[in-house]
């Protein structure tokens, strides 16, 4: 395991700030992506 | 083949789908292995661990200024030449800019409390990236609270134009006013503040992994937009029926 010393708090936190804040957009931007095609697909069926 | 091709949708679908497995591919592996990699290099003598959040702030702050600067040149297409895709690509890009932005912003705060003694500082750099911040946010409020989209591709695209200039202004600040607790640039080629290459590569690969993730999202959400715009239209057709 890799040695943080004394500012371990501080690389955690923007480690874990940043990774919170892309998991968020990837999450965000593939639910309304297959949100997006199942909407669309049912239309198109019931058309 | 000509590049305007890619202005048809059904093109573009097609296209972009094919090429979407192999961006998220090279964006996973590129960003997960740059990150592990910084995170794991040896502690820096001035800075100790807190070197460690260059391989997120670094990155983000460049991917910040460029998705803008993408979103310009998507802009100027659809206000030029009305491509449909590249308004589009321009309102897909933006979200994943702002968090860009908000990373660059927070792991600079966090990293600059220890080295600096202060969260924040009104430095022409941080300044100006928070104006940036700003734009990316009054740009998909913009995108929100006009109805018609053609009418908020045209003004988003002037809000754009205009927003390029802290886009522009949050890189080149600290050489333009030489004041300021932020540094010049972080990868410096000048003899003597060239950067170890014990953190330059991992940094590279980190750069190179954000990129692709931002690829692969602005392929995503693009593709959403185009998938919105077809059900209105669909939706439209009927009820004038």
């Amino acid at each position: 395991m890799t040695e943080l010393g004394k500012y371990a708090a501080t690389v955690l936190a923007a480690y874990g700030v940043s990774l919170a804040l892309l998991a968020a957009i990837i999450v965000q931007s593939v639910i309304a992506n297959a949100r997006a095609r199942r909407e669309l697909r049912e239309h198109e069926n019931r058309g | 083949m000509s590049i305007w091709e890619y202005a048809n949708p059904v093109k573009f679908m097609r296209t972009s789908g094919a090429a979407l497995p192999f961006v998220v591919a090279g964006a996973a592996l590129c960003t997960v292995v740059g990150l592990v990699w910084g995170f794991l290099t040896p502690l820096d003598y001035k800075q100790g661990s807190t070197v460690k959040i260059i391989f997120l702030h670094v990155p983000a702050a460049l991917m910040a200024i460029n998705i803008w600067l993408m979103m310009l040149v998507a802009s100027l297409i659809w206000l030029i030449r009305r491509h449909h895709v590249s308004a589009l690509a321009a309102k897909a890009a933006a979200p994943v800019g702002a968090v860009m932005t908000l990373i660059a912003l927070m792991t600079g705060a966090i990293w600059g409390q220890p080295m600096w003694g202060t969260w924040w500082e009104w430095d022409p750099r941080l300044t100006s990236f928070l104006v940036l911040f700003l734009f990316y946010l009054g740009y998909m409020a913009l995108w929100g609270a006009v109805e018609d989209a053609d009418s908020a591709a045209d003004l988003t695209g002037v809000l754009c134009l205009v927003g390029s200039v802290f886009a522009i202004l949050s890189r080149y600040a600290v050489n333009f006013w030489n004041q300021g607790l932020h540094q010049g640039a972080s990868l410096s080629l000048a003899p003597g503040e060239r950067m170890s290459a014990v953190y330059r590569y991992p940094l590279y690969l980190t750069m190179l992994g954000f990129f692709l993730l931002f690829l692969a999202l602005l392929l995503i959400r693009t593709r959403t937009e185009i998938r919105r715009r077809r059900l209105a239209a669909l939706l439209a057709r009927e009820n004038r029926r």
